[in-house]
């Protein structure tokens, strides 16, 4: 399955970037096939409101079925589950790092936003 | 990093003038002023500007008159009243779309049926970050009758944010708008702590209450202040009463004092210049930073 | 005809000069507080409200029989009001500016608008004096649909007197458009003046008539004094700083009814006003300036 990361950096020893609408890059990360592409969210980094949605809307058109972040807002959260994407706040470290803290089930999945939301 | 901001629902209650005080006061801070339409703290902080980025937020309809054919449509559409008919040459009317009404929205755009009307992004103000003697600063300007100044008041915070966290700063300062409205939200989402700013009268009574109402709507913990409270002592207390039973802190009282306007034409904050008020001013801060719950722990 | 009182800043005393001028002109007289989000105008006025109805913005509801997803009304929206992802549109109504688009877009006219309350319009009486206010509900982030809906209200015969929010960004202009006269509030600081010269840009982009009213007088210095020279803008009412008058205040009393000399002051400035908006009437503006 692909699962989405967010990165400050385009590599997989860049670290998770804490904020999910705006993090510049995206990985999606193929855990069958091990291979991974980083895809740009520049966009949104001076959106001036609904980042995290357009955010969540990448990701969802990617095909990512999980997302490891820092932090995600509620309209972020709800595009997100709306769009069936399981979402893991609190991911840290490198991407390598997160990807290896989920798969060895480390990670909890989010029943929620865990920020407020801004504009 | 803890992130403090001073709203007051009524307007002109010393907002800007305390938080000048709280810059000074608390020497390393970042300062934000979100006040984006009518920002005043750099009269007294002076800022002096590193960087300057325009905003540019939205779009706007622009009519191209030599593609119209005054179909009327756009008008028909549009539910901001923002299309205007003038009376044109060879009897057809001329249509023009008012920028000041206009909000964007594309449907004018999308259904006109000679693709007649351009949409370019809109440019609605400037944005600033500064040096001051208190230390980084985030401020702009919106644009003369623009809108989107809750993005506008994003972005600041966003930008201030970003400094704050490269810098190794612990405390963000924001100077926030009156009113309870989109700017206010934009300010205060995700803050750790407010200062709601009101005055001894009716008028600062009721607007607290809605500002106070505000805060608990989005669930973060507010203290209140009169400011010239000596103006109406019973109402100071009414207003505090009434306050702490919507579950605010009581952070203190700050006396009449002309020395503040006195201050403010000499482009100071008040605890530079001194006086009665001064010394409220500092008990007041102190207090905010001594709220029990830990160390810092009610900014 | 139609007179704003606005001013950059707040707190300089909008309210107090629109309440009093209004218990001043003679004639008809309409006042609508146009500041939604922090009304004021009743707490002197004391209307007597005998009417109360809901505001509310239309927004898109959609219907799942017959969405198929096809994704152009999200594409359509510039606020991420409506998302559609691979399933039913998912609604943001605190972002949507209720412009109807995606309803319009939708190919298989899956999207009906509901209205969502943001708040409330109130009518009342004071002797003669028709009063109209609206109020925001807290935590709603947008005014002007509702005051939009506030200036439907206004009465065509006599004078009516808008007490418009601080600032000048959306609200204000929404309050201003369509009025024959503003009158700016200021008081003599640094402060007043910043934020006065915004509000004259502002009026000035605009394209209507405006004087200033020197609140709190000699409590600052002469910039403002100075700058309405330099711009040749009319001055018309200079209120003295006297503490009696901020008592009164902040009891919720009017000052022409708690201070003899304020009665005979705000006369002379109701007088100004009528003054200035029969000047208005006999040089109509050209339609652009609207």
């Amino acid at each position: 399955m692909k699962i989405a990361i967010t990165v400050s950096g385009k590599t997989l020893d860049a670290p998770v970037d804490q904020r999910f609408g705006r993090a510049p890059v995206f990985i999606l990360y193929d855990t069958k096939t091990r291979s991974s592409e980083a895809v740009d969210n520049s966009q949104n980094l001076n959106a001036a409101q609904g980042a995290g949605i357009q955010a969540a809307e990448t990701i969802s058109r990617l095909g990512a079925e999980c997302l490891l972040t820092g932090h995600c807002g509620p309209k972020a959260f709800r595009t997100l589950s709306a769009a069936g994407v399981r979402v893991y706040n609190g991911a840290s470290g490198t991407v390598a790092e997160a990807i290896a803290a989920f798969e060895a089930g480390k990670l909890a999945e989010s029943s929620g936003a865990d920020v407020d939301g801004h504009w | 990093m803890r992130e403090l901001v001073v709203i007051s629902g009524k307007g002109g209650t010393g907002k800007t003038s305390l938080t000048a005080c709280f810059a000074v006061l608390a020497k390393q801070a970042v300062i934000a002023d979100c006040d984006v339409d009518a920002a005043d703290l750099h009269l007294v902080l002076t800022p002096r500007v590193v960087k300057r980025e325009q905003f540019r937020s939205g779009h706007e309809a622009v009519i191209r008159p030599d593609l119209c054919r005054s179909c009327g449509l756009c008008r028909e559409h549009c539910r901001l009243d923002a299309v205007q008919m003038h009376d044109g040459q060879s009897g057809r009317p001329r249509f023009s779309i008012d920028p000041v009404a206009c909000e964007g929205c594309g449907v004018c755009v999308r259904f006109c049926p000679e693709h007649a009307i351009d949409f370019p992004e809109r440019a609605c103000g400037e944005w600033f970050v500064s040096d001051t003697r208190c230390g980084p600063m985030v401020h702009a300007r919106l644009g003369i009758a623009a809108e989107n100044s809750g993005k506008l008041v994003s972005l600041v915070r966003r930008q201030a944010r970003e400094i704050a966290e490269r810098e190794g700063r612990e405390l963000l300062l924001v100077d926030g708008p009156p009113g309870i409205g989109c700017p206010v939200i934009a300010s205060i989402t995700g803050a750790t702590a407010i200062l709601a700013v009101t005055e001894p009268t009716l008028s600062g009574e009721h607007d607290l209450e809605r500002v106070l109402a505000l805060a608990r709507h989005f669930g973060i913990p507010v203290s209140v202040c009169v400011n010239k409270w000596d103006l109406n002592p019973e109402m100071a207390s009414r207003v505090e009463v009434r306050a702490a039973s919507r579950g605010a802190r009581i952070a203190g009282r700050v006396r009449y004092d002309r020395s503040v306007t006195a201050a403010q034409l000499q482009a100071m904050a008040a605890v530079e210049l001194g006086g009665p008020a001064a010394e409220d001013i500092r008990n007041l801060w102190d207090t905010l930073n001594h709220f029990p719950g830990g160390k810092n722990a009610s900014i | 005809m139609t007179v704003a009182i606005a001013s950059g800043k707040g707190g300089t005393g909008k309210t107090t000069m629109a309440v009093n001028l209004a218990l001043s002109l003679q004639g008809p007289v309409q006042l609508l507080d146009c500041d939604v989000e922090e009304p004021n105008c009743a707490i002197f006025l004391k209307p007597r409200i005998d009417a109360s109805e809901s505001v509310g913005i239309a927004v898109p509801h959609v219907d799942e029989t017959f969405c198929d997803a096809c994704g152009e009304c999200g594409r359509f929206c510039r606020y991420h009001a409506i998302v559609s992802l691979k399933t039913t549109p998912l609604v943001f109504p605190e972002l949507c500016h209720g412009c109807g688009g995606c309803a319009l877009v939708c190919p298989t006219g899956a999207i009906h608008e509901e209205l969502r309350s943001i708040g409330v319009i109130e009518q009342g009486v004071r002797g003669s004096i028709l009063f109209t206010q609206g109020r925001l509900n807290v935590g709603e982030a947008m005014p002007v649909p509702l005051i939009r809906a506030l200036k439907k209200k206004k009465r065509t015969d006599g004078i009516v007197l808008l007490d418009s929010p601080p600032g000048t960004s959306c609200p204000v202009i929404a309050t201003l458009r369509g009025s024959d006269l503003v009158v700016l509030v200021t008081e003599p600081t640094p402060f007043g003046l910043n934020d006065l010269d915004l509000a004259v840009q502002t009026v000035r982009t605009l394209g209507m008539p405006f004087g200033v009213v020197i609140n709190r007088s000699e409590s600052g210095d002469d910039g403002v004094l100075r700058y309405c020279t330099k711009e040749s803008i009319p001055i018309l009412l200079e209120v003295p700083d006297e503490r009696r008058v901020a008592e009164a205040y902040s009891r919720g009393e009017t000052a022409v009814e708690a201070l003899p000399h304020m009665r005979e002051l705000f006369g002379i400035f109701a007088a100004r006003i009528t003054a200035e908006l029969e000047a208005c009437r006999r040089t109509p503006l050209p339609a652009a300036g609207r």
